[in-house]
Formats: structure tokens, C-alpha cells, sequence
């Protein structure tokens, strides 16, 4: 008598390296993701040239007239390139909700969590490397540009490649802050209203506070916060490189923190 | 397997499915029936775990779906036509989904193959049609080589032919022996495929039958007869227990007794018969019978003459 056995079947399993494997070939099999990584680097990059090329030490209104020195001149689109790295964040985390892909994502991972923290970490990973990259390019490419007006700064110099990999931290984390409301609101109109509102808007708010209030408030909010590990120098109205960044940090925590609270609570 | 254990699902202002319970079993094609509006999506989506069920349970293959290791080799499902990013390509939506659970690339070809999608994988999925869209969804429920497949109104969108190889293809994965769910609105297409029927109406179970228990029940039509002499045959019929209705000048419409009988009668009295047909209720028919009360979304009857 012969025994029927059933065809092998593969064993397949959801691993955690396996999620991180999908988010990944989602990141790179999006147009929009290129295009808003290319958006944010290329920012990163001119505003910085420009401000460089066109610095002039006797205008108080020009283009960088608020840097103090070339690494703070070359890294001036610092603040266009977080807004579009952290577009690319909220797209990556929004996108899923409004074209319905979520559903297909959790069908396949229903523990549903290492799917925030897989996007989270490819979305900061990747905005980290391509903006270090382009704080490099801004600051060899910008440093001649900006000629004798500015003394120049070599590699070596005190802070100088901290201030410049700090740029890659900072918009890396910026991403990461754009993953986290991109899937607290589901939306991506919203999530990138909300990102606006917190990096550009609130600082101005603020700044219509009373005195006393606005200088107590104004070093921990994200922008000004994170953007502390780019400066050469630390004023005494900002916190300090790693202080400051910390408390960003805490900002893209607290944001991822409540994302991931929505996503395994509610109904996708 | 799937088992669907007293759910129910409330939301904020309706409930959606109100103490629903049944079991689809392998090596068989379940009909989920039930007009819009029944709750057989949301069931659908509390099989996966996209919605928490508000109380009861609902276990794949003998755990809660979000315990399995491979989930996708559980159950493979297709729940709306587009649960699809619309910039990705058919291959890397598949292959993103794919290697989640180390699924390799070859089976992730298979599939596509299998749906027929070979010529299009390479083009973004937004430019696909909606039978496209269908088929894509279908080869992203095989991928895992589920034991379970569960398909929400898989026809929606097809052509003819892809109609029929959704068909094949279904009784094919029941007689491997995987349970196939498969939810529709449209009796007579539930029908040719599935054995077992569930119906439900309102979020609440309406039926659990066969399709053959389903026919036998409804045979009881009635019987149809023409005659020339449609008084005559009516008095002779009539008798406790058979009810006996004109439906015009010679046809009558007569519930108690057979064909045989009633043939048989006529010709002892000589009376003569144009028709004698038992009178079958279609499976529509006694599928609309079943919802009458339930279905949510009905059309006001147009008034006669209000036409005009």
C-alpha cells in the first residue's frame, strides 16, 4: 500500500527583516518618492550656493545676511529642504491610507506595528544618507562661491562635520516626524498641513508672544530645536547641537508614539 | 478554515453585523450572500483583522489571524478592487507584499502568470482597468499559497472569459481541498460555484443551507395548468388542503397536488389540458424571499399611471 503525502508546501514567515524588505521595495517602486528625495536635496543644495554666491556682508537683508559663518551660509535651505523631506515622509505614511493600500499592507503584516517603525526607519535612514550627501556638496560647492566675504572653514574646524552629518540627522528625523503624522491623520493634505504649521508657522506665532514667554518657549520647538546641530556656535537664545537635537527627538517620539497608538487601536 | 463566532460590530450610529455566526469549511466554495448593506464586507474584514470585532471572535485555521506565523500562507484574500497604490507596478506591488514573509520572487511570477497580467506587469497599476484591477487582487491572494481564500464580490469588473476563469479557478483551490470564501449580491452567480450558502440580511444570519437544499425547498412552486374549461377543472380540484387561483381566462395555478394527479383527474372527466407544468421559483426568487425584510436599500415602487 503506497501513502499519499500532500505536496510540500513552502514554509514562508513574516520576520521583522521582511518588513523592512517590503517597505523598502515600496519606497524605491514610487515616482513620487524620487522625486520628492531628488526635490529635497536639490533645495538643500541651491539655496545654499545661492545664499553663498550671493552673500554680501553690508546687506542686513540679503540672502544668508543671518549666518554667521559659511557652514550656518552654505546650509541655509536647511529649512525648504526639511519641508520637502519631511512632504516625502507624510506621502510614504499618508499614501497607504488614501489609496487604500493599507489594506493590503496589514492584510500581510496584521501585527500591524513593525509597519510604522519599518517606514519610519527607511524613510529616516535613506533622507539621512542623501542630505548628509547634499550638506557635503553645499558646503564644498558653496564654501568658494561665498569668496572673502566669509573666513573660510575647513573639514577639520571646530564643529564643522558635526554641523554638517547634523544636517543629515536633523532632516533624516524630520522624515521620520513626516512618516509619523502622515499615519497619525491618514490624510496627506493634512499631514503636511500639520508639518508646515509646526516647522514654519508656530516659530512666527510664537514670536508674537510676550517677550519673556517667546524666549522661553522658542528654543524647544522642532525646527528651532533640531536645527541647533547645524550652528557653529551656540547663542544664548538656542539650546545646544545635542541638547537641542534630543529634544527634537522627543518631538518625532512623542508624534511616532501616538501614530503607532492610532494604527494598533483603531479600525484601518 | 474560517469560523465567525457570535460577532458583532457597532459603530458609532448603525450596527454593522449584530451576532453572526458560521463556518466555511475546506474542500468546498461557501457563498457569502446578502444584499449591500448585509455586513459581508465588514465580516470579511474582521476575518483579516482590519476591523476589531466590538464582540465574539472570528478564527482562520483554528487562531485569530494576527497569531499566525505566515499569515498570507493562512489566507489569501481580496477584499475591495483597489487596495493598490496606483504609482506602483503590478510586479512591485506584489513583490513588496511578497517579501514580508520571504515569499521569492519566482512565485510572485507565478501569480502573475496564473492572473494573466503577464503583458501589463511592468505598467502602473492606476492605468489598469477594473477587471485588471480584479485580477491583480486575485493573483495578490494566491501569493502565500493560502489554505484559505476569501474574495469579496470577485467578479465585480470582469469580462465574460474572466468571469469563468474566476470560476474555474475557485472550484479548482476547493477541490485541492483550501477553503474558498466568496461573497456576492447575485444569487444565480453564487449558484454555479459554491456548495454551501450563508445569506444574511442586516448584519444577522439569514441562512446557512446547500444550494441543493436551498432548490428543494423552493421547488414547491405550484403547478400551472391550461385548460378550456377552467371551472370545471377548478371545482373538481378543489378539496381541503389545495388552493386553487385563476391567473387568466384558462390558466390556473394549483398548490397541493402533483402534476400526476391532477392529469390524471382531467382525464377521467375528459377534461382537456393545453399545460401542465410544475412551476420551479428561482433560486432569485427564493434568495429575494429570504432578504425581503433585510435589505436595506429598496426602490419605491414607481405608482401605476404616475408614468404617463
Amino acid at each position: 500500500m503506497t501513502t499519499m503525502t500532500a505536496p510540500a508546501r513552502p514554509v514562508y514567515r513574516l520576520t521583522t527583516r521582511g518588513v523592512l524588505a517590503g517597505e523598502w521595495t515600496k519606497f524605491w517602486s514610487l515616482r513620487s518618492t524620487w522625486i520628492t528625495l531628488a526635490v529635497s536635496a536639490f533645495l538643500l543644495v541651491a539655496v545654499g550656493l545661492i545664499a553663498a554666491a550671493s552673500f554680501d556682508p553690508a546687506d542686513s537683508r540679503g540672502p544668508g545676511s543671518a549666518a554667521g559663518d559659511v557652514v550656518a551660509l552654505v546650509l541655509s535651505g536647511s529649512t525648504f529642504g526639511a519641508l520637502a523631506v519631511g512632504v516625502l515622509g507624510v506621502l510614504l505614511a499618508a499614501g497607504e491610507y488614501s489609496t487604500g493600500m493599507i489594506r493590503s499592507t496589514l492584510t500581510a503584516v496584521p501585527s500591524r506595528l513593525p509597519v510604522l517603525w519599518s517606514k519610519a526607519a527607511i524613510a529616516g535612514g535613506i533622507a539621512f544618507v542623501v542630505m548628509t550627501a547634499a550638506a557635503f556638496v553645499a558646503f564644498f560647492a558653496g564654501s568658494p562661491l561665498a569668496g572673502d566675504a566669509m573666513a573660510t572653514l575647513r573639514l577639520g574646524d571646530d564643529g564643522v562635520l558635526r554641523a554638517l552629518f547634523g544636517a543629515g540627522l536633523y532632516l533624516g528625523l524630520v522624515a521620520v516626524f513626516g512618516v509619523a503624522l502622515g499615519a497619525l491623520v491618514r490624510s496627506s493634505a493634512g499631514g503636511i498641513a500639520i508639518l508646515a504649521g509646526l516647522l514654519l508657522i508656530v516659530p512666527t506665532l510664537v514670536m508674537l508672544l510676550p517677550d519673556s514667554w517667546a524666549e522661553n518657549i522658542t528654543p524647544y520647538l522642532p525646527s528651532n530645536a533640531g536645527s541647533a546641530i547645524m550652528s557653529l556656535t551656540t547663542a544664548d537664545t538656542s539650546l545646544g547641537p545635542w541638547t537641542g537635537l534630543a529634544v527634537f527627538a522627543a518631538w518625532v517620539a512623542a508624534a511616532l508614539g501616538a501614530a503607532a497608538y492610532r494604527l494598533a487601536k483603531s479600525d484601518a | 478554515m474560517i469560523e465567525v463566532r457570535n460577532v458583532v460590530k457597532r459603530y458609532a450610529t448603525k450596527t454593522a453585523v449584530n451576532g453572526l455566526t458560521f463556518t466555511a469549511h475546506p474542500g468546498q466554495v461557501t457563498g457569502f450572500l446578502g444584499p449591500n448593506g448585509a455586513g459581508k464586507s465588514t465580516t470579511m474584514r474582521m476575518i483579516v483583522g482590519l476591523d476589531a470585532p466590538t464582540s465574539g471572535e472570528v478564527l482562520v485555521n483554528g487562531r485569530r489571524y494576527a497569531d499566525h506565523a505566515a499569515p498570507l500562507q493562512e489566507i489569501g484574500v481580496l477584499l475591495e478592487a483597489r487596495a493598490v497604490h496606483p504609482g506602483r507596478s503590478a510586479v512591485s506591488h506584489l513583490l513588496a507584499l511578497a517579501r514580508t514573509h520571504g515569499i521569492p520572487r519566482s512565485r510572485v511570477d507565478e501569480v502573475i502568470d496564473l492572473a494573466g497580467l503577464t503583458k501589463v506587469a511592468g505598467k502602473r497599476v492606476g492605468g489598469f482597468s477594473l477587471g485588471m484591477g480584479q485580477r491583480l487582487g486575485i493573483a495578490a491572494a494566491l501569493l502565500g499559497d493560502p489554505q484559505v481564500i476569501m474574495l469579496d464580490e470577485p467578479v465585480n469588473g470582469l469580462d465574460p472569459e474572466g468571469v469563468l476563469w474566476v470560476r474555474n479557478l475557485l472550484a479548482g483551490l476547493a477541490a485541492e481541498g483550501r477553503t474558498v470564501l466568496l461573497s456576492s449580491h447575485l444569487m444565480s452567480e453564487t449558484a454555479l460555484i459554491a456548495e454551501h450558502l450563508v445569506v444574511v440580511g442586516q448584519g444577522r444570519l439569514l441562512a446557512d443551507t446547500t444550494v441543493a437544499d436551498l432548490i428543494a425547498q423552493t421547488a414547491g412552486g405550484g403547478v400551472k395548468v391550461a385548460t378550456s374549461e377552467p371551472g370545471m377543472l377548478r371545482q373538481l380540484l378543489s378539496r381541503p388542503g389545495v388552493m386553487v387561483t385563476s391567473v387568466d381566462a384558462e390558466q390556473l395555478l394549483v398548490d397541493g397536488l402533483s402534476t400526476r394527479e391532477i392529469g390524471a383527474l382531467a382525464a377521467e372527466y375528459r377534461i382537456p389540458l393545453y399545460q401542465l407544468t410544475e412551476e420551479q421559483v428561482s433560486l432569485e426568487e427564493a434568495f429575494m424571499d429570504l432578504t425581503r425584510d433585510a435589505v436595506e436599500y429598496t426602490a419605491t415602487p414607481v405608482l401605476q399611471g404616475a408614468v404617463r
